[in-house]
């Protein structure tokens, strides 16, 4: 019992947000709070007038809602992935990583379907998609994708989150019935540890495929039209592609703010930034890689109707948002993330900023160019988002924040038993590991 | 395999001719469908921001490069698709292709997620942005035997439907078999110029059947596979 009191005191900085709530937290609630009210009655507004009072007519039907739907589900590919993937790798820079990332998945979902059933003329209606579902459908597809998705990453976010939850229980004295239901009991055996590592291994893999049938699936609901330049085989991995890279950005912002706030310098350290900023150079990288295959096939195919859409991209309305994209998705990033000197928190909060914006103006590009241009003439209508799109984009943001400040007040937002069980077990784990690799060190 | 139950030669395909030669572009088509099928008035406002209803609208289309240049107005309904894809989209049924070739929309079902607008490479599907609205002298002459939409719903030409329900009870009643020249849309109807032609693409000896066979017949974007049952005879040849 003496030592357990010792070892809470060793990472007591990591209570200290659940333990104590300053004054900036409530002004920040309160702005985020403010926000998020400005939306829901600027919704209200939506929801009694019809989407009129959307930019949105004929025949551009979708605009700023899908894009926030593409872009939030993209963001989620920050957490479980990422941190499914570092922990089957074995990466032990991991550890104070993880949980940060994957709360992002699980609270970004809401917004990513929100956004979707924002968009509905009917929302009245909206359980229609089960009682008369068409699966033929890539909307069902991507109905059933996200909910398992959604499932599986709240899982995967609990399973870490019981030791933790069990500490609390134990230590914290705050809200002790909580944390005592939650922690199912956690004593920490043998036994306990076992099944929990056999758990989260499970999940772990299970997560993969599924996060990245999610994007996939979002991707059909283009690339399964016939319509100029969304009928494309690319969109798939284009997509998960895209949703990786904005999702390490997503990450890569809320660790340096976490970090800055929480004063957490020791457990996310230089060295989470600069390994997370070569993922996220990888990712810059690739894609450009995808970019520029999909648009030098169109151009090189040369199709009328594609090429109309082409050159209003390049050169014509849309030109600001596709080269801003450019500019925010590589030009950008690219050099900051290149050098070793750049790589720092700042550098890759900075690129990662850039990524973010650069993400949301690419699905833009993807949805709205291709919709003001149809087959058949039409008369010109260009599409501008109204305030009331604003309004809501904003509102979703500052609730996602939001919920993210709140689970930090909850729960511990570096895993403790994880980075404990590094400091304790994974040296030594390590070195045997090393010793494996190599010959004539003496092991088999 | 709808498809090939849809062509079964047992079953009526519905079917549209439209003579180009003859179409005067007079928009009388636009204004019987209207009327016909309580499409709703949209002020000049939000017809600005592209915001019409129209089921049946004439869309303008240049022919011919330069020097041989020939601006043309086509009516354009709804296709009503063999091989529509605007039906494969819909998550709740509400866009569907019916035995006769009739691609239908429930616009009671429908939640408003505008994905078969997007799908449909013809835009023949429109939005209700707001509540629909008549000037007050007009509401009092809506179509009974066509739902009003509400706000938040796609619509669509549906070739009148209501209009073959009627007719075939009416037929049902006198006792006799349906025959094509009972169902006819508010268009067809109403073309001046008799630039209009409707009827069973199944029957070969239709007129629409015979006019499909023609040289002048084509269709738009044949070449993506959809198999509209809205032919086209060209001008002047």
């Amino acid at each position: 019992m003496e030592e357990k009191e010792l070892r809470l005191e060793e990472d007591a900085i990591l209570f200290e947000p659940i333990r104590r709530t300053g004054r900036p937290f409530y002004l920040t609630l309160s702005i985020l709070v403010a926000i998020i009210l400005w939306a829901v009655w600027t919704y209200l507004h939506q929801y009694r007038h019809g989407l009129g009072v959307t930019g949105l007519a004929r025949p551009i039907f979708w605009g700023v809602y899908i894009t926030n739907f593409v872009f939030f589900i993209g963001i989620s590919h920050a957490g479980t992935l990422i941190s499914a993937i570092l922990r089957l790798a074995k990466a032990e820079w991991r550890r104070s990583i993880t949980r940060s990332a994957e709360v992002i998945t699980v609270l970004v979902l809401f917004f990513g379907v929100g956004n979707i059933l924002m968009d509905l003329g009917r929302p009245d209606r909206m359980f229609n998609i089960i009682q008369f579902a068409q699966f033929r459908s890539p909307l069902l597809w991507d109905v059933s994708s996200i909910t398992i998705y959604l499932t599986a990453s709240s899982i995967y976010l609990y399973l870490p989150l019981i030791p933790d939850i069990a500490l609390l229980r134990d230590y914290s004295g705050k809200r002790k019935w909580f944390y005592q239901i939650f922690a199912l009991g956690w004593k920490g055996t043998e036994r306990q540890h076992h099944l929990l590592e056999k758990g989260i291994a499970f999940m772990a893999i299970l997560v993969i495929p599924v996060a990245i049938s999610v994007h996939t699936v979002v991707s059909f609901v283009f690339a399964m039209t016939i319509q100029p330049m969304w009928h494309s085989a690319i969109f798939g991995p284009y997509f998960v592609a895209g949703a990786i890279f904005s999702g390490i950005a997503g990450l890569i912002v809320a660790m340096n703010l976490i970090r800055k706030v929480y004063h957490l310098e020791d457990y996310l350290r230089p060295v989470h930034f600069n390994n997370l900023g070569i993922l996220l150079l990888v990712m810059t990288l690739l894609w450009f890689y995808f970019t520029f295959t999909e648009y030098i096939t169109v151009y090189y195919g040369g199709e009328p109707i594609q090429m109309t859409i082409f050159w209003s991209k390049f050169t014509g309305g849309f030109a600001p948002y596709f080269w801003g994209m450019f500019l925010f998705c590589f030009v950008i990033p690219l050099p900051i993330l290149s050098l070793r000197k750049t790589r720092t928190p700042l550098g890759t909060l900075i690129a990662s900023i850039s990524v973010i914006i650069g993400m949301w103006l690419e699905r833009f590009v993807i949805v709205v160019p291709t919709l003001t241009n149809p087959r058949l003439p039409n008369e010109a209508v260009s599409y501008s988002p109204t305030w009331v799109e604003w309004s809501i984009l904003a509102g979703c943001l500052s609730f996602f924040i939001l919920l993210y400040m709140i689970f930090t007040k909850i729960f511990p937002i570096v895993s403790i038993w994880e980075v404990r069980e590094g400091r304790e077990k994974s040296v030594a784990e390590v070195q045997e590991r090393i010793k494996t690799y190599l010959p004539g060190i003496g092991a088999e | 395999m709808r498809t090939a139950f849809s062509k079964g030669f047992l079953m009526h395909r519905w079917g549209m001719v439209i003579d180009l030669d003859k179409c005067t572009a007079c928009q009388a088509c636009v204004v019987a469908c209207q009327a016909e099928n309580n499409v709703a008035i949209i002020g000049p406002e939000e017809s600005a921001k592209g915001r019409t209803i129209h089921w049946i609208e004439l869309i303008p289309y240049i022919e011919g490069e330069y020097p041989h240049i020939k601006a043309r107005l086509l009516p354009r309904p709804c296709m009503h698709c063999d091989n529509p894809p605007c039906t494969k989209v819909c998550p709740v049924y509400a866009t569907y292709i019916n035995e006769e070739g009739l691609v239908g929309q429930i616009n009671h079902r429908c939640i408003g997620c505008r994905y078969c607008t997007t799908a449909c490479p013809y835009t023949v599907k429109y939005f209700n942005w707001y509540p629909p609205d008549w000037p007050k002298e007009l509401k009092g002459s809506l179509n009974r035997d066509v739902s009003v939409r509400t706000k938040g719903v796609v619509e669509k030409c549906t070739f009148c439907s209501h209009r073959l329900l009627r007719a075939r009870e009416k037929a049902k009643i006198e006792g006799r078999d349906l025959l094509p020249e009972d169902y006819i849309p508010a268009c067809v109807q109403a073309c001046p110029s008799g630039a209009m032609y409707f009827g069973d693409l199944n029957d070969s000896n239709s007129t629409v059947s015979t006019l499909s066979r023609e040289r002048r017949a084509f269709r738009l974007m044949e070449e993506l596979g959809t198999e509209p049952k809205v032919i086209y005879l060209s001008e002047g040849m």
